[in-house]
């Protein structure tokens, strides 16, 4: 691929996944608003509220550092957006990936959190301080377990880290299953989603880590966790539920896997209130981590004796 | 390593929607001392009283609170039946305790969906409220509004509700109580709201005590009190209803006494609907004499206290009034400190606190001298003092 092929494919993917990011957002508040006995927003709501955003003025608190504060939005934005850009490319043309492919993946993915947290600290408010405090613990928690479960695609698509040639996990098998639960929870956690929102948390700290953001930067914030909602279930697919084949009956599966994750991240955030962060703390590392160990060490066997169901 | 910083929740904060300021002083997300600073809406309804003849009053101390709009005024109008002795008729009785009860599940489906909102529990928040609606309904049926009622009156009560609207009450009330039921078992049951709620702001038994908690705050700490009972006014003694203690202190205690309390608010409303009997609603009260007189009613949060002094004029002389806030707001400086953060939040609201209520205004004077100290100028140049030194610090 040259040059304009791939800077060709990086902005399709991130306009692409940008207007499904988005409409996953007013899926997600219409879908809310009917659990709640509310009518909920139309269609075009998640546009208009980005739009009038970037029609707002730019406050940049006397407190703050400017430049990484304003920057560190946009360098979140991209980094989900390249991640779209790896993910689509694997899964629309399967081949067109590199060695090593998933490595990068899962490091990208962690720079909007990493500049949430650049961003809180840059604004010097208490309140995002206590914010970034809180997202700091939060990556600490989720990230092994979500590191564990993508090391159980990669053992049964025998030790490929190439995004393409993973995705061969069979769900029906253990620990397939266990992988599966796990990389949702972590879901949930990397987009900051209830029971994990502590780093925003409204009612505690005020928005927290996005306090005082304001115009564009919000707007751009915003994007990026619209970019992050439909990336997330998209690695998903991915690396656990087979990807895309390209036959009608396997666009539509696609499409229905897409929208279940959506749907249960939704459901997810509206039965559960928000936990305290010891209480995440000990949930993904005395839970869910030894918990996504085993499910490795299931795999390695199932694969060492050529188990299918393990 | 201590690391100490400072985090205000207020004057104007998305927890709650009255003005108050709460300087948490944290080492980490632990709090290690909170400093509660009310005062934003001082309204000096108790001097305005004084301008006020007494059935006037009764109007102006429903806006005490937005909530116990109905507990205020038949605190107020106690009291003051008590410097005339009246002797009220059955009826009216039976009237003020429907619309007292109503109040009371109101106000308690109000406080479990604002305490799910500050878990991040958006759906508690609007399945509770939606439950509150049929009770809302009911009260603008009996008294033709939802949230200043106007409905007792020195003497008995203004409005009387028809058979057929006692009927409709009835059902529309007694209708929630499945809804209720439900949402208690889903806030009984619920292992995440277990973690949040459970050993959470934990107020002793000594602690509420020595605090004089009152309300729903003192019943969950262990504290059988309740002014219904105790001392009963209205037709709560010829009614059979339990009141509901809770021996942890914490959170979750206080919250599922809220919910028990609103099913019993059910059956008290029922009960009262069926036994109400006829008759007159209006003791018809010429005039007050000289005297003083205490009334006091169970407000959704607690006792509600009034205090009336008449000279025989159309005016109250003195007219005193203690909001069950200001007994239990200062408990935070019990159940606050040494919480986590995230757990502040809930605590502070644990209590269903009603700052404007509790607002006072108070003078300091020089003891020797006698005269007032700190008036308007005094504090214009200390505040100015004040600004001077950070500036010089900065």
């Amino acid at each position: 691929m040259n040059a304009f092929g791939i800077i060709g494919t990086y902005i399709a993917a991130s306009v692409g996944t940008l207007a499904i990011g988005l409409f996953f957002r007013w899926f997600d508040r219409k879908a809310t608003a009917m659990v709640q006995w509310r009518k909920g927003p139309p269609w075009y709501q998640p546009i208009a509220d980005v739009l009038k955003l970037f029609s707002k003025e730019t406050l940049v608190p006397s407190t703050a550092r400017r430049t990484g504060f304003l920057i560190a939005p946009a360098i979140g934005l991209a980094a989900s957006a390249l991640v779209a850009a790896i993910l689509w490319s694997a899964v629309l043309m399967p081949g067109t990936g590199f060695v090593g492919d998933l490595i990068v993946v899962v490091y990208l993915l962690l720079i909007p959190p990493v500049m949430t947290i650049f961003g809180g600290l840059a604004s010097g408010s208490p309140q995002a301080v206590v914010g970034a405090s809180r997202e700091m613990k939060l990556i600490l928690s989720y990230e092994l377990p979500f590191f564990l479960a993508l090391l159980v695609g990669v053992i049964h698509s025998d030790w490929s880290l190439q995004l393409g040639q993973v995705g061969a996990v069979p769900l029906y098998s253990i620990s397939g299953a266990i992988a599966m639960v796990l990389a949702i929870i972590a879901m949930q956690a990397k987009l900051g989603q209830v029971p994990f929102d502590i780093a925003e948390a409204e009612c505690e700290i005020m928005s927290g880590v996005y306090a005082e953001y304001s115009g564009p930067p919000l707007a751009i914030i915003y994007l990026g966790r619209a970019m992050m909602l439909a990336v997330m279930p998209l690695l998903l697919i991915t690396v656990f539920w087979g990807g895309l084949t390209a036959t009608p009956w396997g666009i539509a599966a696609f499409i229905g896997k897409y929208v279940l994750l959506v749907v249960l991240v939704t459901l997810i955030r509206n039965t559960n209130p928000r936990l305290r962060i010891d209480q995440i703390m000990k949930f993904f590392w005395l839970g869910l981590a030894p918990l996504g160990i085993a499910a490795v060490v299931i795999a390695v066997i199932g694969r060492a004796w050529a188990i299918k169901w393990l | 390593m201590s690391h100490k910083s400072m985090i205000s929740i207020g004057p104007f904060h998305p927890l709650q929607e009255e003005a108050e300021f709460f300087q948490l002083y944290l080492d980490g997300e632990k709090v290690v001392d909170v400093d509660v600073r009310i005062s934003y809406t001082h309204r000096g309804i108790e001097k305005l009283n004084e301008s006020k003849t007494f059935d006037q009053v009764a109007f102006v101390v429903e806006r005490v609170c937005g909530i116990c709009s109905a507990s205020h005024p038949l605190a107020y109008i106690q009291a003051v039946e008590d410097i005339a002795h009246v002797k009220v008729p059955e009826r009216a009785l039976y009237l003020r305790t429907i619309v007292n009860e109503m109040e009371r599940i109101h106000s308690h489906l109000l406080w479990v969906g604002l305490a799910g909102h500050f878990l991040g529990y958006n759906t508690v928040f609007m399945w509770a409220w939606k439950y509150r609606e049929p009770t809302m309904e009911a009260l603008e049926i009996a008294t033709g509004s939802r949230v200043n009622y106007a409905n007792c009156k020195i003497g008995g009560v203004r409005r009387d509700i028809t058979d057929e609207h006692l009927k409709m009450i009835d059902r529309l009330v007694t209708g929630t109580r499945g809804d209720i039921e439900m949402l208690t078992a889903a806030v009984v049951d619920d292992p995440v709201l277990h973690a949040r709620l459970k050993g959470v702001g934990v107020l002793s038994k000594a602690d509420a005590y020595a605090y004089g908690a009152c309300g729903p705050t003192g019943r969950g700490s262990g504290m059988p009190i309740d002014v219904r009972r105790d001392d009963p006014y209205a037709a709560y003694d010829r009614i059979d209803w339990n009141i509901f203690v809770e021996e942890t202190g914490d959170v979750f205690a206080k919250a599922k006494i809220r919910l028990l309390e609103a099913l019993e608010s059910i059956k008290i409303i029922h009960q009262a609907i069926r036994d109400i009997p006829g008759g007159e609603i209006d003791a018809k009260v010429e005039n007050i004499p000289a005297g003083e007189a205490i009334g006091h009613v169970e407000a959704p949060r607690g006792e509600t206290f009034h205090y009336v002094r008449s000279d025989g004029s159309n005016y109250p002389v003195r007219h005193k009034i203690r909001a069950p806030s200001y007994n239990n707001v200062p408990t935070f400086k019990a159940s606050c400190i040494g919480a986590d953060i995230s757990d502040v939040a809930i605590t502070l609201a644990s209590v269903d606190p009603c700052y404007s209520c509790t607002e006072r205004m108070c003078t300091a004077v020089d003891a020797e001298s006698g005269k007032e100290m700190f008036d308007f100028a005094q504090l214009v140049k200390l505040s100015q003092e004040k600004t001077e030194r950070i500036r010089k610090q900065v």
